[in-house]
């Protein structure tokens, strides 16, 4: 096998080499007091497009290529999340720009980090996402958590933020503490860090099943809590409500990519023969999200933590698809099924997000954050078409026809139903529908209630047009979701079939 | 004939004015958007008339039919067609919308755009549950009106709207989840989205049952059949006039067509295994419901009720297996479509002026308004189901049939008629006749050219199809009598 094959990993030299670059070129950005730095702005948004088109490319080839020792694969799954990661940190960084403006968050002594922090999270999701060594996957987890632990505390004077990077951190750390154990007892048990190796050591070879589930409950409890998925939720909530809410939207959007992605790598790739044992435990942790998550955002006032609720519940349907893989019958198409039908959901509910957070801060504006369900009051008066757009989103995130969040919901509920659990199905609609009264509180106070106040739209152009474009993708995607959904199956397949 | 994709015109032609008036129209021009909206209104129907002409009433199967690949990975089609059965309703709708915009047009001043809009958008989503030939296609186009009527319920609705309007969503969100999980399972066993494929799959009984039951939660709270009714009357009350002529004369009809489209086709035995259990709910929603009708004191709820009580005789007319039950049934929902849009419109016509709606705050209402009272009391007689108005010809050929298979049956199915005499006539004595009961009466101004016109329409209609059925009955007998046959025969193996 090839050594030092560095073609696979060109978007992450780039990226990195990128992020570096404009750390250093942000100290000659003249400070203009609005914290427009267009230079830094600018060349993030090409550094991501660069790496689009690299990865673009390597998705096209549709070959698996291992580097770095057998450390590192880039095949058709890890260049599509790839992708979306890019998607989801550029719309990102454009709904951010005029938020983190007025706000301090740039300019000053803190200069432009925002973006740079910004990009080498992304590196740290790639990494997760192409890691085939479960030492790799974790120090993926750390870089992608480091820059979003120092993000959420960027606003150094706001407490709520303060203390919301202390609980992220301290959690973060005891997650990551729970994976490292179960790695180790992996290690233990098999002899090796290498998913294949640990896979074909689980299947075939003699090894201690007490210590391997042992080391795999310690994993699903690490990866529970990466995810934000009920019961090691509890930190979800405080951390969106508390971390500026660009950032919030980065920890809502192209980390649960990344998240995604360790269940892939590490569950499915490296766990396969084990799937009957943590398919179990997800069960038990996707019904608790679901159940969790629906009920208690029906109580919120804050609408982000109403989202960070709902992303709680939403994640739980994302294991459901994980965990209808391994039925006993045909393993292999089930499997191609089920993955992918996961993949199509984070995808939606990424595309989603990165909306309803957009919406937040495109209406935000100085001294005033529209952080509350009753910041929504009347939308629909003062701006028709953003109300609009946000209607498509919630109806999207509550599954509702024509949105792509309906296919999402499809999809998965047939692969659980493929998997022959008719009563988990019933339970997730079930949940679905209380989810949908909380959706529907949003479009209630902007379509049935009078605006409370006048204050206008501050939001630049740019915002709004992604914004736009961003809702109607919602809608595109929901009127045409065959090829993208074709896209994951193709995906999934070539990954699982390599 | 051509190859004019006609349903599909059908269905996007409101569909895409209904968005060009969101986009067009604002509020400071809601002439412009009235006239627009009504131009595309007239643009649906005059794309939904043709049909009726080309349509081959001796003709089996599926008739206009489009296919075309959409969602390849789960073999989804997008696949149109409509039979004798969903001829008329899509006509229905297209006619209906008409109406609704007209209805609309002066005493819906707030946020024009957005009202006219969601009724079109909502008009070519109605049509497209007729026309799926796709189960995928129709869970979607049936889930998707749940969008636009949330909205008119809750934006222009009454004072207790924002109730009205969750408890509709809610409700029959709860019962289309589980035909969700159905269409699924459906799919899983055929490899198929296809509802002709789904009607020939032989399944065992108790698989039968529980699709059924499935189907049986989606559609009996669309009907809505008792006791899950509750949510009607609600949202009737709150909505506004034309909200609640198109949800008492078209969405109530998307449940009763899903029976036949679905449950009867699809799991025959359990249809006939649980038609006790059909006829006994229908039953109840005809006597009962009539009961509770008699005693109610707002208009609008008591027509409300009585659409329930209607509604029982369609579900009653499709669960005796008879031919001409079921089209008793189906000629029921289409008069029903009518007769309970003209009722709402004439509350509508007497809310605009008096504001309220308590039966009590009316009377005499014949001085002041005679050509308006004329043709209330029509409507009023059609909805208890005098001979030669429309209302009578559904509901004689169900109780005709029911007679039929069970003296019992019909006696109860008989005695509606009874009940429906008792509160329409009773609502029409207290609101028409009697002396003038107060000075708002007295100073009420009759029907105008706009209302006048729309109600003179319907009472044509409404005559029409009560003395002339056949124009009905004709073009669905080859459908139905396929439907049945098809039901008669077990699919257990």
């Amino acid at each position: 096998m090839n050594t030092m094959n560095l073609a696979p990993v060109y978007p992450e030299i780039l990226l990195m080499v990128s992020a570096l670059v404009i750390l250093i070129a942000d100290l000659f950005v003249k400070d203009t007091g609005d914290g427009r730095r267009n230079l830094t702005f600018g060349l993030s948004l090409l550094a991501l497009a660069g790496c689009a088109v690299l990865s673009f490319l390597s998705l096209n080839s549709g070959a698996t290529v291992y580097a770095m020792n057998n450390l590192f694969v880039s095949d058709s799954m890890s260049d599509l999340l790839k992708m979306c990661a890019y998607v989801a940190v550029a719309l990102t960084l454009v709904y951010s720009r005029r938020h983190i403006g007025v706000r301090g968050m740039v300019g000053g002594h803190i200069g432009g980090e925002f973006y740079v922090l910004a990009l080498l999270a992304l590196l740290g999701h790639m990494v997760i996402i192409s890691g085939t060594n479960f030492l790799i996957v974790y120090l993926g987890i750390e870089l992608m958590s480091l820059p979003i632990y120092a993000l959420v505390a960027l606003r150094r004077d706001h407490a709520p933020a303060t203390e919301a990077a202390m609980k992220y951190f301290i959690l973060g750390a005891l997650g990551s503490g729970f994976l490292l154990y179960g790695i180790s007892m992996l290690y233990g048990a098999t002899g090796s860090l290498d998913l294949l190796e640990v896979a074909k050591a689980a299947a075939f070879g003699e090894v201690n099943r007490k210590v391997l589930v042992f080391g795999v409950v310690f994993l699903v409890a690490g990866i529970a809590f990466k995810l934000g998925a009920a019961p090691f939720h509890m930190w979800v909530p405080d951390v969106y409500q508390g971390a500026p809410t660009p950032v919030a939207l980065l920890i809502a959007g192209s980390t649960k990519l990344a998240a995604f992605a360790i269940c892939m790598r590490l569950l499915v790739e490296g766990l396969l023969p084990l799937a009957l044992s943590w398919q179990q435990m997800l069960t038990v942790v996707a019904l608790l999200s679901m159940a969790i998550g629906n009920i208690t955002a029906l109580m919120q006032t804050n609408i982000k933590r109403m989202l960070a609720y709902s992303t709680i519940a939403q994640m739980g349907f994302i294991l459901l698809g994980l965990l209808s893989g391994v039925t006993g019958g045909d393993t292999f198409d089930s499997a191609v099924n089920a993955y992918s039908s996961a993949l199509f959901y984070v995808i939606a509910y990424v595309l989603t997000t990165l909306g309803s957070f957009g919406t937040i801060l495109v209406l935000s504006r100085a001294g005033f954050e529209a952080e509350n369900i009753e910041d929504f009051r009347g939308l629909a008066q003062k701006s028709p078409w953003i109300a609009f757009v946000m209607l498509m989103l919630m109806l999207s995130l509550a599954g509702l026809p024509p949105l792509v969040g309906f296919y999402a919901k499809l999809s998965v509920l047939q692969a659980v139903l493929a998997a022959g659990k008719v009563w988990l199905a019933i339970a997730a609609v079930m949940f679905s529908l209380i989810g949908a009264f909380y959706y529907l509180r949003i479009i209630k106070l902007m379509y049935f209630d009078a605006p409370v106040d006048d204050g206008k739209i501050a939001a630049s152009g740019d915002a709004r047009l992604v914004l736009s474009l961003n809702g109607i993708a919602v809608l595109a995607l929901g009127i045409i979701p065959g090829p993208l959904m074709t896209l994951c199956a193709t995906a999934i397949l070539n990954t699982l079939s390599s | 004939m051509t190859h004019l994709p006609l349903l599909s015109l059908a269905i996007w032609t409101p569909v895409l004015f209904g968005v060009l008036v969101l986009a067009v129209g604002r509020d400071n021009r809601p002439a412009l958007t009235r006239w627009l909206s009504l131009l595309g209104s007239l643009a649906g129907l005059a794309v939904a008339l043709p049909l009726i002409a080309r349509f081959d009433r001796l003709a089996h199967g599926m008739q206009f039919v489009e296919q075309f690949d959409w969602i390849e990975r789960f073999n989804v089609a997008y696949a149109l067609g409509i039979d004798g059965i969903s001829l008329w309703l899509v006509v229905l709708t297209a006619l209906i919308t008409v109406i609704a915009i007209i209805a609309g047009w002066e005493n819906v001043e707030r946020r024009v755009a957005q009202y006219m809009g969601a009724f079109l958008i909502l008009s070519g989503l109605m049509i497209g549950v007729f026309c799926a030939t796709d189960g995928l296609l129709f869970y979607l186009f049936f889930e998707a009106t749940l969008i636009p009527m949330f909205l008119i319920i809750g934006v222009w609705g009454g004072e207790n709207r924002i109730y009205a309007a969750f408890k509709f969503f809610l409700y029959t969100f709860f019962g289309s989840l589980l035909m969700l999980v159905a269409v699924i399972w459906l799919y899983f066993q055929t490899d198929s989205f296809d509802i002709a494929v789904w009607h020939a799959l032989p399944l065992p009984l108790s698989a039968q049952i529980l699709l059924f039951l499935a189907f049986l939660l989606a559609f009996a709270v669309k009907v809505p059949m008792w006791p899950v009714h509750t949510w009607l009357p609600d949202a009737h009350v709150e909505a506004p006039t034309g909200g609640s002529v198109v949800l008492a004369a078209v969405m109530l009809k998307l449940g009763a067509y899903g029976f036949l489209r679905f449950s009867l086709p699809i799991a025959p035995d359990a249809s006939r295994h649980l038609a006790w259990l059909m006829i006994t709910l229908s039953l109840i929603a005809v006597i009962y419901v009539g009961l509770v009708a008699l005693v109610q004191k707002d208009m609008k709820k008591l027509v409300a009720y009585s659409s329930i009580a209607h509604m029982g005789f369609v579900t009653l007319g499709f669960f005796l297996f008879d031919t001409l039950a079921v089209q008793g049934g189906i000629v029921q929902m289409v008069s029903h479509g009518f007769v309970s849009a003209a009722m709402f419109l004439c509350i509508g016509v007497l809310y605009d002026r008096m504001h309220t709606r308590q039966i009590a705050d009316y009377g005499g209402v014949a001085h002041t308004m005679p050509r308006f009272a004329a043709l209330f009391v029509l409507f009023s007689l059609a909805n208890c189901g005098l001979p030669a108005t429309s209302g009578f010809v559904g509901e004689f050929m169900v109780i005709l049939a029911s007679v039929k298979a069970n003296f019992w049956i019909g006696l109860g199915a008989a005695t509606a008629l009874i009940l429906g005499a008792a509160y329409s006539l009773w609502l029409v004595k207290r609101v028409v006749f009697g002396p003038v009961a107060n000075d708002g009466v007295a100073a009420l101004a009759d029907a105008g050219k706009r209302e006048f016109f729309l109600l003179g329409l319907l009472a044509v209609i409404v005559l029409a199809v009560g003395l002339y059925p056949a124009v009905l009955t004709d073009s669905m007998q080859t459908s139905v009598a396929d439907l049945l046959q098809h039901v008669a025969k077990s699919k257990v193996e």
